[in-house]
């Protein structure tokens, strides 16, 4: 039954990639017969939204690497809503773009509208978080490793503890991003794959709550974490600016943070480095917003009717403490 | 305002029928809640030169709800309900920031004070063109409102460039995120605001003529009273309000954040006015329940934390006590749970008009 409806799908999948082609095919040729030069890409780009300085990098990198192929850009910003994200990716489908690429807000829901633009002959990329469908609705997936994020997370976290002189068991306290977003998910489940493997024993975890990627959710969950918590040792968060809102709250309680609780974040936003190299957190795991040139590769293959690989990586490395005041200088975003 | 026919008058019955009984009852069950999970709960202590305790930290986070609740509750009390409220927020914070982060010196007192008056002056303007589409328009006021409420958060953006503005301003930090006699200076903010509007509202016939408004703006009109001219202003109060819940939640973080700032706190605040005892029908308000409502809704949020509910079901959680708040706030389901109690006070002849009291009646009496 299952694998019916898996060759089905599979089949359709194949028959529009095999269209795709073909059409690129069509209109490829005429166009450089008749003028030499090829017809401008038009992308469309529907992001999750403007929440945190790493997206608006992540944005203005797209945009700019658009510019910089050539390629017509229709932008899109959902602001942090799945049915706006619909209804863009349905404009984008009504005005017939070359490529469609977007962000999704949430993991589930995409099918009904990826399926429009199959139908459309539109190939779809994400672009950093992924989605759960199948996976002949999309073309490739440009973005980081979140469940890798979460294990460099814990591997960096042994490094803080030994050069903190921490010694016996860890109470740390977690803060999630948005339920159900995609980075939420996989750094708390590459975290915990990382402590059940290694430090069973020793590692425990005594709180975890959503503070939705903000600072105001980072610092009010983290002050109440102090109440129920008070003898928390590490603090992971899910990206810089709830951390940067928790520092706050341990700030409020008169404890030191990067001291009394050692924080580690994801993602590496100008904020986060100003905060390191102030000694108040003590490890970033980098998630790289500059994806524009690797996707505009992407879209320029696909568009070509070339073959991709699934997913393309971002180039990204962890910072301590010690490399903040060098590094500071050349985050951009 | 008759009270109700007691046949064995006991101080009990009279509290438990006080209008603001359900909500403090629910509050404190509420904090009560907290003390098996966070042994200490109401402990108060000093750390780094300020008071520092759960009860601290729930007026803190609480104080903006609390401000716009406030207004909210006038707004309802005429019938209508500002939508807006949050984006008035993001607008607030977004223009404060911006104008603090562009100063040479952003710990100069003039700056700040200028900041805050354009961030409190586009709040106020905002209030002005809600109460124009209302009251001179016609417009419905959930219709009206709902532009603000959509459009204002993309203004939000378009001020902060879409970017967070953080900020490093030590006198504006105070007013969300600062202390003053040890204590957190919003509870000054909103305790000044709080006696204000009761003030205004309860020793002067304006609650009055605000209630008229929202009992009937027709016949209020004919009595003389400038309906019209009441709404334009309550209206522009809870966008004042707005405005310096705006101020605090950005004061709060030291930065400006046009996406999230005041998200769905004005669902919150409409649910604080509701459990607070105010009818949504207006004709009748109760300030001192909307502060305590604003302050159930905040002890939750916290409850929700320290308890460890997965964050999967974080709203589950939320929604059933909000049902269940909601249902004690209801006399029909209290005489149909409680029984013998409740029908004893029905068969009273007291009151035969079952659904005008079916909410606590709030008269000038305050």
């Amino acid at each position: 039954m299952l694998n019916r409806r898996n060759f089905l799908t599979a089949a359709v999948g194949v028959a529009a990639t095999a269209g795709l082609a073909a059409c690129a095919k069509e209109d490829g040729s005429p166009t450089g017969s008749s003028s030499g030069g090829s017809k401008t890409i038009t992308l469309g780009f529907s992001q999750v939204g403007s929440e945190s300085g790493w997206r608006t990098a992540n944005t203005d990198s797209v945009k700019s690497a658009a510019k910089e192929a050539g390629y017509k850009l229709q932008f899109s910003d959902a602001q942090q809503k799945q049915e706006n994200q619909i209804s863009a990716i349905r404009s984008f489908i009504a005005q017939k773009v070359d490529v469609i690429a977007f962000s999704p807000v949430v993991v589930t829901g995409w099918d009904a509208v990826l399926k429009e633009a199959q139908t459309a002959k539109i190939p779809v990329v994400l672009t950093d978080r992924s989605v759960e469908s199948d996976e002949s609705l999309f073309v490739a997936l440009v973005g980081s490793d979140f469940t890798d994020e979460g294990r460099r997370a814990a591997k960096i976290l042994e490094k803080v503890l030994e050069k903190a002189g921490h010694k016996g068991k860890v109470k740390i306290a977690q803060l999630e991003g948005t339920t159900g977003a995609a980075p939420a998910i996989e750094r708390a489940k590459g975290f915990k794959e990382v402590m059940d493997a290694e430090h069973k024993d020793d590692w425990e975890i005594v709180a975890s709550q959503t503070g939705d990627f903000t600072r105001a959710g980072g610092k009010q969950v983290m002050a109440a974490f102090l109440q129920s918590n008070p003898d928390i040792d590490v603090l992971f968060a899910h990206n810089d600016d709830m951390g940067l809102g928790a520092i706050q709250a341990i700030e409020a309680a008169g404890k030191k943070p990067g001291k009394d609780i050692l924080i580690v974040t994801v993602d590496g936003v100008k904020d986060g480095f100003i905060a390191m190299s102030e000694g108040k957190i003590n490890a970033i795991v980098e998630c790289n917003p500059l994806l524009g040139p690797q996707l505009m590769e992407v879209v320029k293959t696909v568009h070509e009717g070339g073959t991709v690989e699934r997913w393309i990586k971002t180039k990204e490395s962890d910072f301590m403490q010690d490399q903040a005041k060098d590094a500071l200088p050349t985050r951009k975003y | 305002m008759s009270t109700p026919a007691v046949t064995t008058p006991s101080r009990w019955r009279a509290l438990t029928h006080h209008h603001l009984f359900w909500p403090v009852a629910v509050l404190i069950a509420l904090l009560l809640v907290n003390v098996p999970f966070t042994p200490d709960f109401f402990a108060i202590r000093m750390a780094d030169g300020h008071l520092y305790g759960s009860l601290i930290s729930i007026v803190l986070f609480g104080s903006p709800l609390i401000l716009v609740a406030v207004g909210m509750t006038l707004v309802i009390a005429t019938g209508g309900i500002d939508l807006s409220v949050g984006a008035v927020v993001a607008i607030t914070g977004a223009l404060t920031c911006s104008y603090i982060s562009d100063q040479a010196d952003q710990n100069a007192l003039a700056g700040v004070f200028l900041a805050m008056g354009i961030g409190l002056v586009a709040a106020v303007v905002c209030g002005l063109w809600n109460g124009f589409l209302v009251a001179r328009m016609g417009i419905q006021p959930i219709i009206a409102t709902l532009i603000i409420m959509v459009a204002g958060r993309g203004v939000a953006q378009l001020i902060t460039d879409g970017q967070i503005i953080t900020i490093n301003s030590e006198p504006y930090k105070l007013i969300g995120g600062g202390y003053w006699l040890t204590l957190p200076f919003s509870i000054f903010v909103v305790a000044a605001v709080v006696a204000v509007t009761v003030a205004l509202t309860r020793r002067t016939a304006l609650g009055l003529l605000v209630e008229s408004v929202g009992g009937n703006a027709e016949a209020s009109r004919l009595v003389g009273i400038r309906s019209r001219r009441i709404k334009i202003m309550v209206y522009m109060f809870c966008a004042l309000c707005a405005g310096i819940a705006g101020l605090m939640i950005s004061s709060n973080t030291s930065a400006a954040d046009g996406n999230n700032a005041g998200l769905w706190i004005e669902l919150d605040a409409i649910l604080a006015v509701v459990i607070g005892g105010t009818s949504l029908l207006g004709g009748r308000f109760s300030i001192g329940g909307t502060v305590i409502g604003a302050l159930v809704i905040q002890t939750l949020t916290t409850t929700i934390y320290t308890i460890g509910v997965p964050t999967q079901t974080n709203l589950v959680f939320k929604a059933a006590v909000v049902i269940v708040v909601c249902l004690l706030q209801s006399p029909k389901f209290r005489a149909k749970v409680l029984g013998a109690k409740g029908r004893a006070r029905t068969t009273a002849p007291a009151e035969p008009s079952a659904p005008a009291d079916a909410a606590p009646k709030m008269e000038v009496s305050r």
